[in-house]
């Protein structure tokens, strides 16, 4: 079966002044109907551009090639009537700040019916049962009394299940959730995902799911990939991801979480600075940050290589790195004190 | 992220609300007191014309310029006509005409203005261009013009100036709307399948509704004056018919006869009117940009 969504050589360029800056560089990975995929990386990688990318939002001017199949449909080449109703019944969106989302002055029952009125075609009387159906599955209980408030008379964690509610009212195919808990206290963030993965479950949506937490994404997603300046670097699946990366970024990601079991003194950081894709160096976009940086990761550009997973998690895992020690490096790179430059060995 | 506690139903102002709303919270004393001053005005050109008793247009050339007095409570003019029931009767004329203006010029320039954000792109360049060539036109001079091929007269002079004010309103909708439009909550309605008509619509201009009513009262003062103007010079409203601006005009003859009550009175409604009008209209917009 062909996958729900697939994207395949994406490359993003966006008009900065009077250049085009390239921000995501031929992204691929697909979606899988009913599974979950994450995306993670550092601010600026490109995982909000590759959502945006995948409902249409892209800035002004910006510039896209390759392609995005949903279905039988290719994303980038759908206009007027065809992609509203692809935004409307197909794919949902839930942002990082629910907040900035909704309009202020309109209440909550209005935020929620609006879509079903114009998109579904149900009388408002209908509507309004369905809104408080919806607010009930999301874990609100006095639905009647919330569907009359305005959005600034409910907290973060209320109003981001309400968007939640409000992306699944559609049934949509797939969800994009771009950091829909980032913006909330722990306690508040399990629930919230609780809810987001019961809904997803039982409506049988798949989900693209943006992150910096890897362990969140870890214990939701089936897949994850991991980008960097604008390239997927690595993608596997979610469980292996922590246990055994296969890529050096992925490995320094892991190793700068702190451990709820030890006392740290110093928090471990990936050193230098995030890049973004139009500023990346030549070779390897990660070489100026990697312990394992050789003098032939500064030349050329390293391609995603496949390379078999460890064996204990069951059959058939593989996975995609985008290093050209990939293979040699296998299994070393959380090892702490593994410093293995040029400039070490001599 | 702040959690907004989350306040009793009613218990606190929401961050915007649209003017009509609570048309009275917000623009202080003077708005206050404008606004009751034109509640007077509004219920003088309503009812005032039910009981009048004579005939404002009914000529006695034996009281021609007949000082004050029980009968001619304010007067009579160089025909004998009384005063006090022209301006009564003339109110009627003197208001209609610019809420005709500020409606038409408000619609149009409403639909422009959100038009243009709407589509972006060459609908906003060639909105905007249009909306500067209009502004190089005083509205005077472009109602004498109408004036000149459709003969003088309201009609003319209410679509001459309709013209002229939309883009008062077109600007300051269009930059009202394109904030708006580029707010996270713009964007999320459009993921949602909503179309751009719904969208403004629904949305953004219930947002800037504030801002519009504001503008809308500041160019209802300036096209009460352009109008009086206009009747003024005579290229408005034409005799015999009672008109505030009118009355100033033929009120001009008698400042020279000692009898200056016709041209002060009808002026001092004009200038009552347009100050409360313009006091309005800066305390709305005021409140709107606080608010926004």
């Amino acid at each position: 079966m062909s996958p729900l969504l697939s994207v395949e050589d994406l490359t993003v360029e966006l008009r900065v002044g009077d250049e085009m800056r390239t921000v995501l560089k031929n992204v691929s990975f697909s979606v899988e109907a009913g599974r979950t995929v994450g995306l993670v990386g550092e601010s600026g990688s490109g995982k909000s551009m590759t959502v945006r990318s995948v409902n249409r939002l892209l800035p002004d001017g910006a510039k896209t090639s390759g392609s995005i199949r949903f279905e039988d449909r290719e994303v980038l080449d759908l206009r007027g009537e065809a992609l509203r109703s692809y935004r409307a019944s197909d794919v949902a969106m839930i942002f990082q700040d629910a907040r900035a989302h909704t309009n202020p002055v309109r209440r909550i029952g209005d935020f929620l019916t609006e879509s079903l009125i114009l998109n579904g075609r149900v009388g408002r009387k209908q509507a309004t049962a369905t809104a408080s159906e919806l607010l009930e599955a999301v874990g609100i209980h006095d639905a009647e009394r919330r569907l009359r408030q305005h959005p600034h008379e409910l907290s973060g964690g209320l109003l981001q299940r309400v968007m939640i509610a409000a992306a699944v009212a559609a049934r949509p195919k797939l969800i994009l959730a771009d950091e829909p808990t980032t913006a909330l206290d722990v306690t508040t963030q399990a629930e919230v995902m609780a809810i987001l993965m019961r809904m997803q479950r039982e409506y049988g949506m798949a989900m693209l799911f943006i992150t910096h937490d890897l362990e969140l994404a870890g214990s939701v997603c089936d897949e994850t990939v991991v980008l960097y300046a604008g390239e997927v670097v690595e993608s596997q699946r979610a469980e292996q991801l922590h246990r055994d990366p296969l890529h050096p970024y992925t490995a320094a990601l892991v190793q700068a979480r702190p451990d709820i079991r030890q006392r740290a003194e110093r928090l471990s950081a990936v050193p230098g600075h995030p890049t973004t894709a139009y500023e990346a160096p030549e070779g390897c976009a990660f070489a100026p940050r990697c312990r394992f940086a050789q003098d032939r990761c500064r030349t050329g550009t390293p391609q995603l290589v496949r390379l078999g997973t460890a064996s204990e998690a069951g059959p058939g895992g593989t996975g995609l790195s985008r290093c050209v020690r990939a293979e040699e490096l296998r299994g070393r790179l959380l090892s702490p004190d593994t410093t293995d430059t040029e400039e070490a060995r001599r | 992220m702040t959690t907004a506690l989350a306040p009793k139903r009613g218990g606190a102002k929401p961050r915007r609300t649209a003017a009509f709303r609570a048309p009275l919270t917000g623009i202080g004393l003077s708005g206050q007191v404008a606004f009751w001053a034109l509640v007077a005005i509004a219920l003088l050109a309503l009812l005032g014309p039910l009981f009048v008793q004579t005939d404002p247009n009914a000529v006695d050339l034996d009281y021609a310029y007949a000082p004050m007095s029980p009968w001619f409570p304010l007067g009579a003019d160089a025909s004998g006509r009384d005063i006090l029931t022209r301006l009564i009767v003339g109110s009627r004329t003197a208001l209609l005409g610019p809420l005709l203006v500020v409606t038409i010029a408000t619609v149009l320039g409403t639909l422009i203005g959100l038009a243009a954000v709407w589509f972006g792109g060459w609908v906003d360049a060639v909105a905007v261009r249009v909306i500067d060539a209009i502004f190089a036109f005083p509205g005077i001079l472009l109602a004498i013009l109408a004036t000149a091929l459709f003969g003088s007269g309201l009609p003319a002079a209410v679509i001459a100036l309709s013209i002229a004010y939309m883009p008062y309103i077109a600007r300051v909708v269009r930059s009202a709307a394109l904030r708006e439009r580029n707010l996270p909550y713009i964007s999320a309605l459009r993921v949602q399948g909503r179309g751009g008509f719904a969208i403004s619509a629904r949305h953004i201009l219930p947002n800037v509704s504030g801002l519009i009513v504001a503008n809308a009262t500041l160019c209802f003062g300036w096209a009460l004056i352009d109008l009086a103007a206009l009747s003024f010079i005579g290229f408005g409203v034409q005799p015999p018919t009672a008109d505030w601006g009118a009355m100033v005009g033929s009120g001009m003859a008698g400042i020279l006869q000692q009898a200056p009550n016709e041209a002060l009175a009808a002026s001092a409604l004009i200038v009552i009117t347009v100050a409360a009008v313009n006091t309005l209209g800066d305390r709305l917009v005021q409140r709107s940009e606080n608010r926004a």
